[in-house]
């Protein structure tokens, strides 16, 4: 690791992931974001659920929360309404985020606190060593769904613009330049960023799909995951095994709520005088 | 004179709260504790304080324990179905060791049972409700001005023993409205978590302090460390570490069990010069003092021993207290969860009397008790 | 009020009608009185209709068991609430029947006040809301629990100005049916 990266991480790396798992890159990605922010790590959080996902909190040297299942959001929420001042990333899975958290998600895009969200999907639950989550695609296997998956599957930047999250973007592990960049831009919005980091699970989900070789994980990721702008251009055939990366939706005029709240501060306060 | 008003339990638990220093506060609207939540949207914004509505009560206690630990006092208030949901993350804050303040006010179960009525069915569960061992401080006040005292009492626990603390009302007390007589400028004692005072590279968040209470740096400070619900050593981090493990979980119960003689209280009436013993709480033992002023007015020797402080309980108290009566009685709106305690406590069978239809339970019921077991 | 007396007061009706409001009014005006109260009720999950019942204590000493059992005077507003808590009151109490509420009950004070009656006729466009104050102003006319003075006290600290104003007519207008009020037996 870079030197200029190691000070954001505490000293007890190696971490937990398998080998050729995708979240590391998203870790450096997040690093190399954070660097180029040139954040004060005294003044950041970084808060997860449960889950692969959710252990980068344990590496990263700021103030660090990992939460009980699905519930990150949550906490952030809190954090954010006692310390608005602090800069707060959450990272979160599919698994954690979309389903047993998919509720506080909704809900987290449409209140609209000024946090950073990564959330890396990976299809799968591999910490529980690979049940189906709600975005494991249609017809794919894992242990609770031996014979394929018969459930339809969440597009979660889909899901974030319904619910009016004011930044929605989408990378992967193999365009990591670009996933920095989504991040960079996702902190410097106002209001709440999420971001969808493609990332790979060669033991628990690319075994049970024909794709055990991390290389070949990362080949599937390169070839599917498009630039918006590339990806609009396609024919509808031509996008049935595409999904487009880069920013998906902003909206920079939304009330942003600490500074809504702020206001009804000052406004009541001003009142009962 | 001049402060004195009718004043609702709930809306007096919210006073408190402000009095306390509550910053945050996150909720969920459920009956019968409502009206803490609209006192909260209503009073905090004036105070330059933080009120959020969230979308379920898992979301309010997770938020509740994300502002404690930054270094806010927070809280929130729900009911049964609500209680319920919360059990993990409280069980996230007695692991952590975040100070916070949960206010149940029980109303009548199981599930959604009948949300507008009485109950005290949340005794047990207020111990044992989130899985694993911890021990927790539960606190239940039997009048309007003591949700008020009680309430800020609860930060102060909470913040002193970097513990959730809950306050544990009951329908009865939380819509009773009564007379409430406090100088809103009176000053009261206000208990802040004790600060690191080592280097930033040298604290333990999870130390093994010899009062087994380690420092909560505020964030911000150049104190970063993690914080997960995974067990952990005294750095914070995950830990399978058998000696590390054991000492740790010991520990999240001996800080609070192993001192309890610092805080736990009760109000004791006749408890030394009675054949028969009444022990209750909550609303229930507004009944138990009337029934034992009445029966002593006919010469019959009856005590009250109310526990303010519910848990953890007070072996050594209860035991002396019960040492030599005739009979134990325990009157509460349930089927006999604190009486089952007090018979674990004291090794014996207690009478009790039970009301699970939502009704209070009667004076004359509690009268008729005592004379019953006089035969 | 004697030194000593201890009111136990049930006043029930269906939800909206208001008598949570006027037990809590009477309450507070005790309290400004100097004496001690307490007020609770219990309602069903309808915020309007059902069988809605609020209680009071008034008493010069402390008050423990806080809710009441067996009233001793109890104000019945709508059929449900007299066909519900009609039984429950103390013997040699008070019945007050707003209006064809119920039929009264044995060995007790029954008195019929049209209490709504009087509101509608004070407010014809209005939506019977002030009824709760007539039924205060009848009770303190029956009982003369509080003074005028708390009264207006707690009616300032239970309303907002205005509405206190206009409220004053209700409740003047119910005291009066109090005072002049006559009681059956069955």
């Amino acid at each position: 690791m870079k030197p200029e990266y190691e000070k954001y991480f505490r000293n007890n790396l190696p971490h937990i992931w398998c080998a050729g798992c995708g979240h590391g890159i998203v870790m450096s990605a997040w690093a190399r974001a954070v660097n180029q922010l040139g954040l004060d790590k005294d003044q950041c959080v970084a808060i997860s659920g449960i889950g692969c996902s959710s252990r980068i909190t344990g590496y990263i040297d700021m103030h660090t929360m990992n939460t009980t299942h699905g519930r990150a959001l949550t906490f952030a929420t809190g954090v954010k309404m006692a310390r608005p001042d602090l800069n707060v990333f959450v990272f979160s899975g599919d698994g954690d985020g979309t389903a047993i958290g998919g509720n506080h998600f909704i809900h987290a895009c449409r209140r609209n606190i000024d946090m950073t969200v990564v959330l890396m999907n990976n299809n799968i639950y591999g910490m529980t060593g690979g049940q189906f989550s709600p975005m494991t695609p249609f017809g794919k296997k894992a242990t609770t769904c031996p014979y394929g998956s018969i459930d339809r599957s969440f597009d979660m930047a889909e899901l974030a613009k319904g619910a009016g999250a004011t930044f929605v973007a989408r990378s992967d592990i193999f365009h990591a330049k670009h996933l920095t960049d989504m991040i960079v831009a996702g902190f410097n919005h106002k209001g709440f960023s999420i971001i969808e980091a493609v990332s790979s699970c060669p033991i628990s989900y690319g075994r049970r799909n024909g794709t055990p070789d991390p290389r070949d994980m990362m080949d599937n990721i390169k070839e599917m995951c498009v630039m918006k702008a590339a990806y609009d251009k396609l024919s509808d055939e031509e996008k049935a095994n595409k999904i487009p990366i880069g920013i998906l939706q902003q909206i920079d005029d939304a009330p942003e709520y600490t500074s809504e709240y702020e206001k009804l501060v000052e406004r009541v306060q001003g009142g009962a005088k | 004179m001049a402060n004195v008003r009718l004043v609702q339990g709930n809306e007096a638990c919210a006073l408190g709260a402000l009095k306390a220093g509550a910053y945050n506060f996150f909720g969920y609207p459920i009956t019968p504790s409502t009206e803490i939540a609209e006192h909260m949207a209503e009073m905090m914004p004036k105070c330059g304080a933080r009120f959020v509505q969230m979308e379920d009560e898992i979301a309010s206690i997770g938020a509740v324990i994300g502002a404690a630990a930054t270094g806010r006092k927070a809280f929130t208030a729900t009911s049964g179905p609500g209680f319920s949901l919360m059990q993990e993350a409280i069980g996230f804050a007695a692991i952590d060791e975040v100070p916070c303040v949960v206010v149940d006010v029980q109303r009548m179960g199981p599930c959604t049972g009948l949300p507008t009525l009485s109950a005290q069915g949340d005794i047990q569960q207020a111990r044992f409700g989130s899985h694993g061992d911890h021990a927790i401080i539960a606190l239940a006040p039997s009048s309007v001005m003591e949700t008020y005292y009680m309430t800020i009492q609860c930060f102060n626990l909470a913040e002193k023993y970097r513990t959730p603390v809950i306050l544990l009302l009951d329908e009865e007390i939380g819509h009773l409205r009564e007379r409430f007589d406090v100088d809103p400028d009176e000053e009261v004692e206000i208990i802040n978590r004790k600060q690191p005072t080592c280097a930033p590279e040298d604290y333990l968040p999870y130390e093994n302090t010899e009062d087994d209470v380690p420092a909560m740096a505020y964030w911000g400070k150049g104190y970063r460390y993690h914080m997960t619900g995974l067990t952990h050593n005294q750095k914070g981090y995950y830990s399978s570490v058998l000696p590390e493990v054991d000492a740790f979980n010991r520990r999240l119960t001996r800080k609070i069990e192993g001192h309890i003689d610092e805080f736990w209280e009760s109000e004791d009436f006749f408890v030394d010069d009675c054949d028969y013993l009444f022990i209750a709480y909550g609303s229930v033992a507004r009944t138990a003092q009337e029934a034992m002023e009445e029966l002593r007015a006919e010469g019959i020797k009856v005590g009250l021993l109310r526990p303010k402080t519910i848990w953890p309980i007070n072996e050594a108290k209860i035991k002396k207290a019960c040492e030599g009566k005739k009979a134990v009685i325990v009157p509460e709106l349930n089927l006999g969860q604190y009486a089952r305690e007090i018979e674990r406590v004291i090794g014996k069978p207690v009478e009790k009397v039970t009301r699970v239809d939502s009704e209070l339970v009667l004076v004359e019921e509690c009268v008729d008790k005592v004379k019953e077991v006089l035969k | 009020m004697s030194s000593h007396e201890k009111y136990k007061i049930r006043l029930s009706g269906s939800g909206g009608q208001g008598v949570i409001k006027a037990a809590v009014m009477l309450a507070e005006a005790a309290l400004v009185d100097g004496r001690n109260a307490t007020q609770s009720q219990v309602y069903g999950p309808e915020s309007r209709g059902g069988a809605t019942r609020a209680e009071v204590n008034i008493s010069d000493g402390p008050i423990l068991f806080p809710k009441v059992e067996n009233p001793g005077i109890l104000l019945c507003m709508s059929p449900e609430s007299f066909e519900k808590f009609g039984a429950d009151i103390a013997p040699g109490g008070t019945l007050i029947l707003d209006g064809d509420v119920g039929e009264g009950t044995k060995g007790v004070k029954n008195y019929r006040i049209p209490i709504t009656d009087t509101c509608r006729d004070l407010d014809p466009k209005g939506s019977d809301l002030s009824a709760n104050v007539v039924a205060l102003g009848v009770l303190n006319g029956l009982f003369d629990f509080v003074s005028r003075d708390a009264i207006v006290e707690s009616l300032y600290r239970n309303f907002k100005k205005k509405v206190a104003e206009l409220n004053w007519k209700f409740y003047d207008a119910g005291y009066e049916m109090g005072k002049n009020a006559k009681p059956f037996e069955l």
